[in-house]
């Protein structure tokens, strides 16, 4: 019911004095942040200062340990589902299974999704996969497998990417096509969190910055 | 109605992984035929001894089966990411976790159901036992598996969690073992097994209702 009600005010992502604490050691305390349709929040700092983790907890694999993250006001906690149907994650594991298809790979994240305007033709040329429907994913190269987990947020209809490192094991021009896609994204109202170690090249779009090392 | 798209389709999509991986699969069908089989052997020319013991036997050996299956349910999910997925879809996870049980059950439980009446007759089950062996398998093996997946779910963040999901798991399971066995040994007498029966599907049912939501919540738990 809350999506046949029009909505008052634009979705946004807000996360409250949160703390997370891993193996007895605080990763940072008192975190806030927000963000907005059309905006992007780039989470920075070195290695083991707790992007991932970050990450999982806006996603809501994990909780918070303490603080509390709102999704147009509600806690993600008790929207549950609700929540989840406009989360697209893309973590350090592709979540590939290498025994489908990159077509039936792609299907699936239909099925457990929401779906998108992009037919799975579609999402796959946009990552320059085109040709690939009936190849198994254990025969794709890395960057390959990682073209194909980003084609997933193309096949769901989800308003918040969540990216963990998209840029691991693709080369320079896969780099530039994920980039195309995440400016494309944000600037039709879309939301996106990322860590990401390069420097990330998205023009006229509002970056929200969060340094975790500081 | 996307929710029931959602359930079919991760049950056809575990169910072709099994079949592009069915050397693996089959190692569970495999045990339970090599342990009963192996028994005549061990105790020697005594017929009447082995179907004595035939039902305990079979049942011993289904059990042993079933547990050695129980990490494929979630581990492969777990190492790629794609359990992460899983957790973070539109529908609720309890009832994509029945599907994955279900493709885990069709995948294993249900070829020791259909072996199992040969087996029996292998080691000298009477006849008119079959058909309550069959049923209190078909009654047990899928509680197994809904027990075994809250154990998996809660086991497979860790490294080596074999051993403590044999010992979380297996005290629970006793209680199936002991009411499976016995419907198959009174039927054997020709005793009566209906109380026995009720309460395994009193297991079965409580099984679905509960393990489930367990499940899941041991994923979150082990995801976090």
């Amino acid at each position: 019911m809350p999506d046949a009600a029009p909505h008052s005010q634009a979705p946004r992502l807000d996360g409250r004095g949160l703390s997370c604490v891993r193996d007895d050691r605080v990763l940072f305390t008192g975190l806030d942040f927000g963000l907005g349709t059309g905006e992007a929040l780039l989470i920075e700092g070195r290695n083991g200062t707790g992007k991932t983790t970050l990450l999982r907890a806006i996603c809501g694999i994990r909780r918070a340990e303490e603080g509390v993250i709102l999704w147009s006001g509600e806690s993600i906690e008790r929207l549950g589902p609700d929540y989840h149907r406009h989360v697209a994650y893309v973590g350090h594991n592709d979540g590939v299974k290498r025994e489908l298809t990159v077509e039936e790979n792609l299907r699936m994240a239909c099925a457990l999704g929401t779906e998108g305007a992009l037919s799975i033709t579609e999402a796959l040329r946009r990552v320059h996969l085109a040709g690939f429907e009936d190849v198994v994913a254990s025969n794709l190269s890395a960057g390959q497998r990682r073209r194909l987990a980003l084609a997933r947020l193309l096949v769901t209809d989800s308003l918040l990417w969540v990216l963990d490192e998209p840029f691991t094991s693709l080369d320079r021009h896969g780099i530039g096509v994920v980039e195309d896609l995440m400016q494309a994204h944000v600037a039709g109202g879309g939301m996106l969190v990322m860590t990401s170690h390069h420097e990330v090249a998205m023009h006229r779009t509002a970056i929200h910055r969060i340094d975790l090392s500081a | 109605m996307s929710l029931l798209r959602a359930f079919l389709a991760l049950l056809r999509r575990d169910l072709v992984i099994a079949f592009r991986r069915r050397s693996e699969m089959v190692n569970p069908l495999l045990f339970f035929v090599l342990v009963t089989s192996l028994f005549p052997l061990a105790v020697g020319s005594q017929p009447k001894l082995l179907s004595l013991m035939a039902p305990g036997v079979v049942w011993v050996a289904a059990l042993l089966a079933a547990l050695l299956s129980l990490d494929t349910i979630f581990r492969s999910d777990f190492e790629d990411g794609t359990l992460e997925q899983l957790l973070l879809s539109a529908h609720p996870v309890s009832v994509l976790v029945i599907a994955k049980v279900l493709a885990h059950w069709l995948i294993t439980g249900l070829p020791l159901l259909l072996v199992a009446p040969v087996l029996g007759n292998f080691l000298g089950l009477p006849s008119q036992a079959m058909g309550t062996l069959m049923l209190s398998l078909a009654f047990g093996t899928p509680a197994l598996s809904l027990i075994g997946a809250i154990g998996v779910a809660l086991t497979v963040g860790l490294r080596k969690g074999g051993v403590i999901l044999s010992l979380l798991v297996l005290p629970l399971y006793v209680p199936i073992l002991i009411f499976g066995a016995g419907a198959v040994g009174n039927a054997a007498m020709g005793i009566d097994a209906t109380a026995q029966m009720y309460i395994m599907s009193a297991f079965l049912i409580l099984s679905l209702t509960l393990s489930p939501i367990a499940t899941a919540a041991a994923l979150r738990v082990s995801l976090s």
